[in-house]
């Protein structure tokens, strides 16, 4: 009998150009949790796919107790009681909770569903593991905390000793990642085995045993957490030293750049307003975070002030202007940069070259065109200004196409575009959203330095520690209203998860405190 | 030379080569189980014909013209994101206005090409405007559109007798009057064309139809206009996030599409050869403007030379009789044009087999995500029915 449960020896996946894999070894014991640590690209996901058997790896084998296995679909890995809960949950958003957990091992008789029996074993496993779920709600109703239960569910349901969970925390409150945390320990205890893909070192201080370090689809070890640091994991992740604060000077703010009053923005989802009169002002050279849990109205509030949907009321004002009514192009010309919160939706036309997605807001501008003919030259000297000076990377510089770039380079690539307009006001929509340490430490210092040229910078961030690192001022959102203002030096994380959270909040936005 | 071969351009040529190749392939068996006599020769007569005489080649470059034309109608509508069934309508209503504006108001040429256009623009500006501003799928509304545009233009020509052949003292009244008797002057010029091919089918339609064909490229390479058109058709959010007016561009897009297929029916019935005939069935040129868009990748240069082949196949096609009865032409020809569409599903496999240098390496370590899309359909594929 063999020491590990799962063993992947000496894998090997190239794709066309690049060898995503390289001569991996990961071997997983029975009852621990393993955390597989590395940046954007540096093959995680596509070791897992291996394992989860969506790809087949050209060198190297997997072994199960000891045995070669092979995986050829999910099918497989399925029966070797290994499950995964995906980054993006794939639920069945118009089915209740128990249909999505026996989807595909329906109990039947007679092709007749028997779904006592199932919600019965439901209950049972919700119960055991305290994963508090409601059988007959709709996936489309329940959040996104419960809706990572129900995939847990169906992992169990089927019965798997190895649960892989691919970056579950980047969805959840600091409450709900606790929560978390102490489920899989709760696996753990069991006998089960998790393997843990993520890129935040604290999660893996915290509840991981031992933890494999991936580096450009190259091993670089594997450590035991209780024997290493923070510094030293993210040193083998990246290759250098990151620093984890973000260095910067003491706000001076200046005038009122921005200002919204009273803004409502209607709900797309449901009848209630999504954004509910919202009133804030940013000034000239500070960074106000509006921080909150997912879908507490931050996306409808920017894209309210920005025109991407109608406000349906409230005023807002650029510099003492009025622009509540102007459209999109005409906010962009007055000096408003949107980095948008999902780059392949709004911020880039993947299909377009680097250089086209460069122009994307200026390709009508004298600079760039003449009688509607397009300076090819002039596009392609700004492109390549911007790509060197922001340190885009790509294949083939200015033609390659977006789609293939890291998504760390594709949200460069954006945040060079909008800054480079030399906006008043740069709006920035969880700027490092699914971006390894090292493009996160460059996007925070590129924040700053807009600030600290005098530009008003509002940041939506539901990262804790990027709120708290680089804000100068902290206004909390929760359910399309702003419960509370905070000073980042002198508030605390789990205090402001309580406001995050609708457990407090302040009265008005005055400053006084009121408990809860 | 290598590169060369591993260029997106490269892979995209070769596609519609081979697919070309297995469309043949099974004409040619199809040839074999109709009447196997006559198989070889018959596929020699396909491959070979459209060359076989100036005539004959005079009948390809005619028949391609208007190919051009509806295949950059459907083209271009593809590039800016849109799917315009509707071209044969737009083919159709081009081809009344061309005509009513040559025998009835007896203009000349140049100015019925501009009615055929305008008549197109307006089959199509309906169905963009419907999708712009009420979200209405514009394949449902340019499907209606085609019959709408098919039988009102049968009506308006049974209630104009001055449009029929026989009031013109021809004989049939089911068909419009031939130009040369009621207006010569609307004929599209052919320029001793004609002479020097010694065919009365050539004209200087195919000259039009390139020039055309050459402006849309630069429209949509060279231009900002292109440029927001191609932004919205790959991702309407972005556009409208760099400030774009995606709804304007989607009314525009469908009016030149229309233009184009409009056009497209004014150079075929103003050549003074051919004659509408009344029938209630939808004009075929139309529809075949799809596989020509298709099989050029709906790009301008493409669609030139996709054009010319299937005119060319056609022109074999009717060298076939007697010994193929006319429909089984048909059905070969058209297996061989569907097979020909088909060259996207053949760069995609092409695609697996040819590592391009386009699109994965990147400095920074291995993009995830190219390869990405396929193992997500398959986890929805299989993942549906797991054990």
């Amino acid at each position: 009998m063999s020491d590990y449960v799962i063993e992947m020896l000496n894998i090997t996946k190239r794709f066309p150009g690049i060898v995503a894999n390289d001569n991996i070894t990961l071997q997983l014991k029975k009852g621990e949790v393993h955390a597989l640590l590395g940046e954007n690209g540096a093959g995680k996901s596509t070791l897992m796919s291996v394992l989860f058997g969506l790809y087949q790896p050209e060198e190297g084998c997997i072994k199960k107790n000891g045995e070669v296995v092979k995986i050829n679909d999910p099918n497989d890995a399925n029966a070797l009681h290994i499950g995964m809960v995906h980054q993006h949950f794939k639920l069945v958003e118009c089915f209740s909770v128990l249909d999505n957990i026996i989807l595909g091992v329906e109990p039947n008789k007679m092709g007749f569903l028997q779904k006592k029996e199932a919600r019965a074993k439901v209950l049972e496993l919700s119960e055991k593991y305290g994963l508090k779920v409601d059988p007959d709600a709709l996936i489309e109703d329940i959040s996104v905390g419960m809706q990572q239960r129900v995939e847990i569910l169906k992992m169990l349901y089927r019965e798997n000793e190895i649960l892989i969970f691919d970056e579950p925390t980047a969805v959840l409150t600091p409450q709900e990642i606790d929560e978390l945390m102490e489920i899989m320990r709760g696996f753990k205890a069991e006998g089960k085995s998790i393997l843990f893909i993520t890129h935040k070192l604290n999660e893996i201080m915290a509840v991981a045993d031992r933890c494999t370090v991936l580096r450009k689809g190259k091993y670089i070890g594997t450590v035991n957490v209780a024997d290493t640091t923070k510094e030293e994991l993210s040193k083998m992740m990246v290759g250098r030293n990151v620093n984890f604060k973000v260095d910067k000077c003491d706000c001076k703010p200046g005038e009122v750049v921005f200002k919204a009053e009273h803004v409502t923005v209607p709900s797309k989802l449901h009848k209630k307003n999504a954004v509910n009169d919202v009133s804030l002002e940013v000034r000239a050279g500070e960074i106000v975070c509006l921080a909150g849990i997912e879908g507490n109205g931050q996306t409808e509030f920017v894209q309210g002030i920005t025109g991407l949907t109608k406000m349906s009321a409230g005023r807002i004002e650029l510099l003492g202007k009025d622009i509540t009514n102007a459209s999109i192009r005409e906010k962009s010309i007055m000096g408003i940069s949107h980095i948008p919160e999902d780059r392949h939706k709004h911020g880039l036309v993947l299909d377009y070259s680097l250089e086209q997605n460069l122009v994307l807001q200026q390709y009508w501008e004298p600079q760039f065109q003449h009688h509607g003919f397009i300076k090819q030259q002039a596009v392609r000297e700004y492109a390549e200004k911007l790509i060197e000076q922001f340190d885009v990377r790509s294949g083939q510089g200015p033609i390659t196409t977006a789609r293939s770039m890291s998504g760390g380079n594709q949200q460069k690539a954006i945040i060079a575009r909008e800054i480079s307009k030399d906006p008043k006001l740069l709006v920035a929509v969880q700027p490092t959203r699914g971006l390894d340490v090292g493009a996160i430490e460059y996007i925070h210092k590129q924040l700053v330095k807009e600030r600290d040229e005098g530009k008003a910078v509002l940041l939506i961030s539901l990262e804790l520690d990027e709120v708290m690192n680089v804000s100068d001022r902290i206004l909390v959102m929760y359910e399309g209203e702003i419960v509370g203002e905070f000073d980042p030096k002198t508030v605390t994380v789990q205090e402001l998860g309580l406001y995050m959270a609708g457990a407090k909040r302040q009265d008005g936005k005055t400053g006084r405190k009121e408990e809860a | 030379m290598k590169q060369y071969f591993k260029s997106k351009g490269f892979i995209t040529v070769l596609a519609s080569v081979i697919s070309i190749l297995v469309g043949l392939l099974i004409g040619f068996i199809l040839l074999i189980v109709f009447n196997p006599a006559y198989a070889l020769g018959g596929l020699g007569s396909i491959i070979t014909k459209g060359l076989s005489s100036s005539d004959k080649f005079a009948k390809v470059l005619y028949q391609a013209a208007p190919l051009i034309m509806t295949g950059l109608s459907v083209g271009f509508a593809f590039k800016t994101g849109l799917f315009n069934i509707g071209a044969t309508g737009q083919y159709t209503v081009g081809a009344f206005c061309a005509l009513v504006a040559g025998v009835q108001f007896r203009l000349p040429w140049w100015v019925c090409l501009i009615a055929a256009m305008i008549g197109g623009a307006v089959w199509g500006f309906i169905p963009g405007i419907c999708k712009a501003l009420f979200n209405v799928n514009e394949v449902i509304t340019s499907i209606m559109f085609n019959w709408l545009g098919l039988f009102m233009v049968n009506l308006l020509l049974n209630n104009m007798p001055m449009m029929l052949a026989n009031y013109w003292g021809a004989s049939n009244k089911d068909r419009t009057a031939a130009l040369a008797s009621a207006n010569p002057s609307a004929i599209i010029p052919k320029l001793g064309l004609d002479k020097l091919f010694d065919s009365n089918y050539m004209n200087i339609s195919i000259f039009i139809a390139v020039l055309i064909a050459v402006l849309i490229f630069i429209i949509l390479e060279k231009m900002t206009f292109g440029y927001e058109l191609k932004a919205c058709g790959f991702n309407k959010d972005a556009s409208i996030y760099a400030g774009i007016n995606a709804k304007r561009n989607i009314v525009l897009s469908m009016v030149i599409s229309g233009a184009l297929a409009g056009i497209g029916g004014g150079i075929y019935y103003l050549s003074g050869t051919a004659q509408y005939t009344i029938v209630k069935s939808l004009l075929s040129m139309g529809f075949n403007g799809i596989p020509v868009a298709l099989l050029g990748a709906s790009s301008p240069i493409g669609i030139i030379f996709a054009a010319l082949f299937i005119s060319y196949i056609q022109v074999g096609g009717e060298a076939l009789q007697p010994e193929y009865a006319k429909e089984i032409i048909d059905i070969i020809i058209a297996v061989i044009i569907y097979l020909s569409a088909f060259s996207l599903l053949v760069k995609n496999i092409l695609g697996k087999f040819i590592k391009t240098d386009t699109g994965n390496v990147n400095a920074e370590g291995p993009a995830k995500e190219p390869p990405k899309p396929e193992p997500e359909k398959a986890t929805e594929e299989k993942g549906g029915n797991e054990q």
